[in-house]
């Protein structure tokens, strides 16, 4: 009698759990199309540590596996490493801490990628598509810990996969030689 | 309609059975020995279970009938000859495949979620011809194909040139492949990589030697220049959207690398790896939003006015 009714509470929780990891595997190929870039959010003044944008603009791929997976890949694709390396930073300023000149709201960074901000960032705007701005801005804020971990891929979907730098040169087998080792 | 597809069936070639290359005539020998030794086996029992059962109660059950055991070792042995035959078979077919030929050619094929990447290579990189999707090969000369993965493991698999090979990320394989005639042979990648796995098809086009010879004089190219005002304005669309981040038009500033190579576009046969046919509407829905088409490729929806998305596929039209 008690074992049924611990096994209903451990189905009840499992259940809810599941419920939980829904939006985390959510994958909308054709999303309704997000807000417009820019247009509701206030710029902020050149001088930096001014205060941050007022207009609450939500990430529609907050908290979502497959977005951040695909701002990860889009990272490297659209060259953000070239500077800001991967969130370690190095002509750019890093991306791993929380504490950030230009804010680290989700509508802050779709800012800072899409109007580009003083000495380097440059302006992406009408060169990313938005739901790609949106997906970028959700990986670089997995980046500071600012996204659910939930939805933070250990490995990511799309695995960058280059030749080990110690690993021998490819050559093609003689014949009558020793095998390849 | 159904001469269309009559000419289709003529023209394409995708078969184990319809053998159009020296590695796939030998795979397709194998499979006539293994139809044919299996066939005689299935007959052979079917025979004998037909014998046994009208013979059923002649005998009694105790009394077992001379020469059983005997049977039996005949047909353990004989069953285990058959097997190590075909064994042997496919051991000298497997060696047969597998011989490395010297290379003229040498293509480099990436499989990248979800088309394949093609490069001629040279010492000379003004001599490159990188592709997608459609390899061109002359008759009668073995290619050998350099095997890459950038993501996952994909296979490699013309059926009527040659058996599967995987792509294996961080492992480079090679395939040779050699078309004894004329022809255009389909590929697809044989193993699972993702969402658009089924999408993730390949040409391999078989020309004469003369026909492929002005097709390399083609390719290395830089791209066309465009001529009408439509497609001078298609080109300035394409520069100021976000298509060169990812796509490269050598000759242009477009020099992306993470999407297939336009500079020829207009000279394939499809889209989206085999998606779509290259046609004008597919180009133009394809750029509007490959989501409907491909749910999941890589190709995000262009958001572009429609007088901008005409002049585009204007200009990407005339890439020859």
């Amino acid at each position: 009698m008690i074992a049924a009714r611990h096994l209903r509470t451990l189905c009840v929780w499992s259940f809810a759990i599941l419920l939980v990891c829904c939006a985390r595997e959510k994958r909308n190929y054709s999303p309704p199309k997000p807000p417009a870039p820019g247009k509701g959010l206030k710029l902020v003044s050149l001088a930096p540590g001014s205060s941050a944008p007022t207009a609450e603009v939500a990430n529609p791929y907050e908290g979502n596996a497959l977005a951040i997976s695909e701002g990860k890949r889009l990272f490297s694709a659209y060259n953000c490493v070239g500077c800001h390396a991967n969130g370690g930073g190095g002509m750019g300023p890093p991306l791993m801490d929380s504490q950030w000149i230009y804010g680290s709201d989700p509508q802050n960074i779709f800012a800072t990628i899409v109007e580009g901000r003083p000495n380097g960032m440059p302006s992406f705007g009408g060169r990313i598509p938005d739901q790609q701005v949106w997906q970028l801005v959700a990986y670089v804020r997995s980046l500071s810990g600012n996204e659910s971990p939930f939805a933070m891929n250990g490995r990511p979907d799309q695995m960058q996969v280059h030749r080990q730098d110690q690993s021998l040169p490819h050559l093609p087998p003689q014949r009558g030689s020793a095998p390849h080792p | 309609m159904l001469m269309n597809v009559l000419t289709y069936a003529a023209l394409v070639h995708e078969s184990v059975l319809d053998p159009a290359g020296t590695h796939a005539r030998t795979i397709a020998g194998l499979w006539s020995v293994f139809l044919w030794v299996t066939a005689a086996i299935y007959v052979l029992v079917m025979v004998a279970l037909v014998i046994a059962l009208m013979r059923r109660g002649k005998h009694d059950a105790a009394e077992t009938p001379r020469g059983t055991y005997a049977a039996v070792w005949v047909a353990g042995a004989a069953s285990v000859m058959v097997l190590f035959a075909l064994l042997t078979a496919s051991i000298l077919t497997g060696r047969a495949v597998a011989e490395e030929r010297s290379e003229p050619l040498r293509i480099t094929l990436t499989g990248r979620q979800w088309w394949w990447q093609i490069d001629y290579e040279d010492a000379d990189p003004s001599r490159r011809i990188t592709s997608a999707n459609e390899i061109t090969v002359p008759v009668g000369v073995p290619v050998t194909i350099h095997l890459h993965s950038s993501d996952v493991i994909h296979s490699f698999w013309v059926p009527s040139l040659n058996g599967k090979r995987d792509l294996i990320p961080g492992h480079d394989g090679t395939i040779t492949i050699l078309a004894e005639r004329a022809g255009l042979f389909r590929g697809q990648c044989a193993e699972f990589c993702g969402v658009q796995h089924a999408k993730m098809a390949l040409w391999v086009n078989a020309v004469e030697p003369a026909i492929y010879a002005r097709w390399v004089e083609g390719s290395r190219k830089t791209a066309r220049t465009p001529s009408t005002p439509s497609e001078i304005a298609g080109l300035q669309v394409f520069l100021r959207s976000p298509c060169p981040l990812c796509h490269t038009i050598q000759g242009t500033d477009a020099s992306g690398s993470t999407a297939p190579d336009l500079t020829h576009l207009a000279s394939r046969r499809s889209l989206g790896a085999d998606s779509l046919p290259n046609t004008r509407a597919a180009l133009t829905g394809w750029i509007r939003d490959a989501q409907q088409a491909k749910p999941g490729c890589q190709m995000p929806a262009i958001d572009l006015r429609s007088e901008e998305l005409n002049a585009l596929v204007d200009y990407l039209g005339s890439l020859q």
